[in-house]
């Protein structure tokens, strides 16, 4: 095994990239995620890949459309107001089945909220982000190690999927630094026999597009996407579970949150308190079926978010009224402290 | 013996313009040139959103469709992704001069080495007849029924000579398709831009002064002649930059 | 089973981070788990500028450090800021050259270096960080192991700055010779 270097969250993700074969990255600058252009522009050159820093983020993520339809790997990310100016890309690669990593390392918003983590564009990752229907694969790492690790399967789930991949992090996730190994296995790249990379006159030639302008066969294709998002749902969900097997209250957090309620737990525990986490790790698709089996014999659920509470919604659906869901949170940039989710937790035991 | 075919780079499949548009010319221009150039299998042409959206059934080639705006940024990926890829957009005034600005003039100062034949007619298309960034002064359209009033709306973007103040791209030259003398010229301004990109010498755009009989109300031939009285003397035709025959 | 909760403050330029980055490396090349994380934003422009950085025996869960058990203070805003959430029990490092108020506590260890003084005595006027480094190092037991010192110093200083390297341990001996 390789030697664990510390690196920042953004970099293992820039590095993690690289390591899976992205050779084309474009960007906009915007706090706080701006290290992994920063990282590409020092690395690609030298590899022989391009970095290309974009007039907007509406361009930087049509350049992805236009490397992802020559049938290569390619990413952007930003943060959450340069992420709403992607929407419009977001919703044409799902609609031409392109496939591309995206990362949001989120700020508070709304607006031009502030630089501080959020985790507030939860709805936006998770329900489509952009007009029409459909779906991004959205993954949401909570060390710098997952932040290679997804970025790595992100890219491989995107290709065998023909969608978008979005690594859903935060300003904490990307400023810290934490021992990571880069040591890990990238997979085999996917054949893409649909590419727009020249007919070199020996096929008809290939057309990328989501313009379908005949009713019936635009809902015969979004029936088909989402027939793909159904084995998506069946095959892909990762989650952790934390000291789950005797729980009678259920946190379920991600990310940051996630690892401050860790700490939380581990102090209710230490206080006799039966209490557990579920961390989703994709948030879509949501592990439904694991929090819908928790509800089965956890008395209550916390669900702990840095927003005015988005994936609740999501875990009220799974709990399907078994059990009493509440939120513990902070927003606009501020972290719930761990004593916040103990007092939520010790309010839960009563 | 065949004296008179359809380029090898153009499907079977017919045009949906109206009756006297002239982008039924411009596609056969530019598939011509692939022909004539030989290099329709690494050929990757961008389609825009406006009446030409659907040129991606039109070409042989490996098509692409773009969102409104945005072509000369796909055509940088895709340019980028393997700079072997000849690659063009095809845009209409909307898409190139108002909604797609920002990508049209950075991938000019980028020099990024791709095509651009941009159709100006003044007008938007599709949406059945909308004031375009192009449109003249006075001009009447859906949206400006009075006329366009440049003291409430602005003035028209002369698209070559905002590009041309830039030190990024290698050639700019604007032409018409409204006699066979301007249809002559066009041949040769796009040739010279695609042959420009397959010398690496960067970014060359075709501005082609086009028809739009259907939203002009008027009849083809009427349509012709206003390019010639209206649209040439507001867009005078010539090339505004051409860095190789400057040095 | 240990954790260590470290907080650095003082003004942007005077090394916080650098300081936080090293002893996180300290702490990973000891076999610990680390995480280090730092203030972020327009106020690292000469401003108050801090990170967070902890050394566990077990998996690090919040990266964020709100009580520290220890505090390295090295402006007198940093002290008035943080002073109080200091576990009581911590330690409190106080660069006294910038800060002329003592601590108030009186249930934490205080260590006062004039480190800035001493940096600029020395003629390495940047490396007051590495000086209160020192004595901190000195004062947890860590630098008898001074092969180890170097080689997580190596990490921090590309091998392009290696004549630095020398530098930063000089700076760091002070610190460690320091006695009030």
């Amino acid at each position: 095994m390789a030697e664990k270097v510390l690196m920042k969250g953004n970099e293992a993700i820039a590095e993690a990239a690289i390591l899976a074969g992205c050779r084309h990255y474009f960007g906009y600058p915007i706090t706080p995620q701006t290290e992994i252009a920063a990282y590409m522009a020092k690395r690609m050159p030298k590899i022989g890949g391009t970095f290309l820093q974009a007039e907007s983020e509406i361009a930087a993520i049509n350049m992805v459309y236009g490397v992802s339809a020559t049938g290569k790997r390619v990413m952007t990310s930003s943060s959450s107001p340069g992420i709403s100016l992607k929407g419009e890309g977001l919703s044409y690669l799902a609609g031409a089945d392109l496939p591309a990593l995206v990362v949001n390392v989120q700020r508070g918003g709304p607006g031009l909220g502030g630089i501080q983590p959020s985790q507030s564009d939860y709805f936006q990752a998770t329900k489509g982000g952009a007009h029409g229907d459909f779906h991004m694969l959205v993954l949401a790492p909570a060390s710098v190690q997952e932040m290679a690790e997804l970025t790595v399967k992100g890219f491989a789930l995107a290709d065998k999927y023909r969608m978008t991949a979005m690594i859903l992090a935060d300003g904490t996730m990307g400023q810290m630094m934490e021992p990571v190994s880069l040591d890990f296995a990238v997979g085999e790249a996917v054949e893409k026999p649909w590419a727009t990379n020249g007919t070199k006159l020996s096929r008809p030639h290939n057309i990328i597009n989501s313009l379908i302008l005949k009713p019936e066969r635009l809902e015969e294709l979004n029936f088909e996407r989402y027939e793909r998002y159904a084995k998506i749902k069946e095959t892909e969900v990762m989650y952790e579970e934390y000291m789950m097997e005797d729980a009678e209250i259920c946190v379920v957090a991600f990310g940051i949150a996630a690892r401050v309620s860790k700490n939380a737990i581990n102090e209710a525990r230490a206080k006799g308190i039966k209490v557990g986490l579920i961390r989703p790790i994709t948030l879509w698709p949501f592990p439904e079926k694991a929090i819908a089996a928790a509800a089965e014999k956890v008395k209550k659920f916390i669900s702990v978010e840095l927003s005015m509470g988005q994936m609740i919604e999501d875990v009220r659906l799974a709990v399907n009224g078994k059990a009493p869901v509440t939120l513990c949170n902070r927003t606009g940039g501020m972290i719930p402290a761990p004593e916040q989710v103990l007092a939520a937790i010790t309010e839960a035991a009563k | 013996m065949v004296v008179f075919d359809k380029p090898h780079a153009l499907t079977d499949a017919p045009l949906h313009y109206c009756p006297g548009c002239t982008h039924g010319i411009v596609h056969r221009l530019v598939a011509e040139v692939i022909d004539e150039l030989g290099i329709e299998g690494r050929t990757i042409g961008i389609a825009p959103v406006g009446c030409s959206v659907m040129s991606y059934d039109y070409f042989n080639c490996d098509m692409i469709e773009a969102a409104h705006g945005r072509a000369p940024a796909v055509a940088t990926g895709v340019k980028r992704s393997d700079p072997e890829n000849i690659v063009f957009t095809y845009q209409g005034d909307g898409d190139l001069a108002s909604i797609g600005m920002a990508e049209t003039v950075h991938s000019a100062a980028r020099n990024e080495n791709i095509t651009i034949i941009f159709i100006n007619n003044a007008i938007y298309g599709m949406t059945g007849g909308q004031m375009a960034p192009t449109s003249l002064p006075g001009q009447v359209t859906q949206t400006s029924p009075y006329g366009r009033d440049t003291a409430h709306c602005g003035f028209p973007i002369k698209v070559c000579e905002l590009l041309s103040s830039l030190d990024g791209p290698e050639y700019l030259e604007r032409v018409a398709v409204n006699n066979v003398k301007n249809v002559k010229n066009a041949k040769k301004a796009i040739k010279k831009a695609f042959e420009n990109q397959v010398n690496g010498k960067g970014f060359s755009l075709v501005e082609v002064l086009s028809t739009c009989p259907t939203n002009w109300g008027m009849t083809p031939k009427r349509a012709l002649e206003w390019i010639d009285e209206k649209m040439i003397p507001y867009y005078p035709l010539g090339v505004y930059k051409d860095r190789s025959a400057e040095k | 089973m240990k954790t260590t909760q470290y907080l650095f403050a003082g003004f942007g330029g005077q090394g916080i981070l650098f300081s936080g980055k090293f002893l996180a490396y300290k702490g990973l090349m000891d076999g610990k788990n680390v995480s280090w994380l730092p203030s972020y934003g327009p106020e690292m422009r000469g401003g108050t500028a801090s990170c967070s950085v902890i050394i566990s025996d077990t998996p690090v869960g919040s990266p964020i450090v709100s009580r520290p058990d220890v505090l390295i203070a090295m402006n007198l805003p940093s002290l008035d800021k943080y002073e109080d959430s200091v576990m009581p029990g911590g330690t409190i490092y106080v660069d006294s050259t910038l800060v002329e108020r003592k601590v108030k506590r009186d249930d934490v260890k205080v260590v006062y270096v004039p480190s800035t003084k001493l940096a600029s005595d020395n003629k390495t006027p940047t490396l007051a960080n590495m000086i209160l480094m020192g004595k901190l190092l000195a004062e947890e037991g860590k630098f008898e192991d001074e092969a180890g010192v170097v080689n997580a110093l190596k990490k921090v200083i590309s091998a392009k700055h290696a004549d630095m390297l020398e530098v930063n341990m000089n700076a760091m001996r002070l610190g460690q010779a320091y006695a009030e």
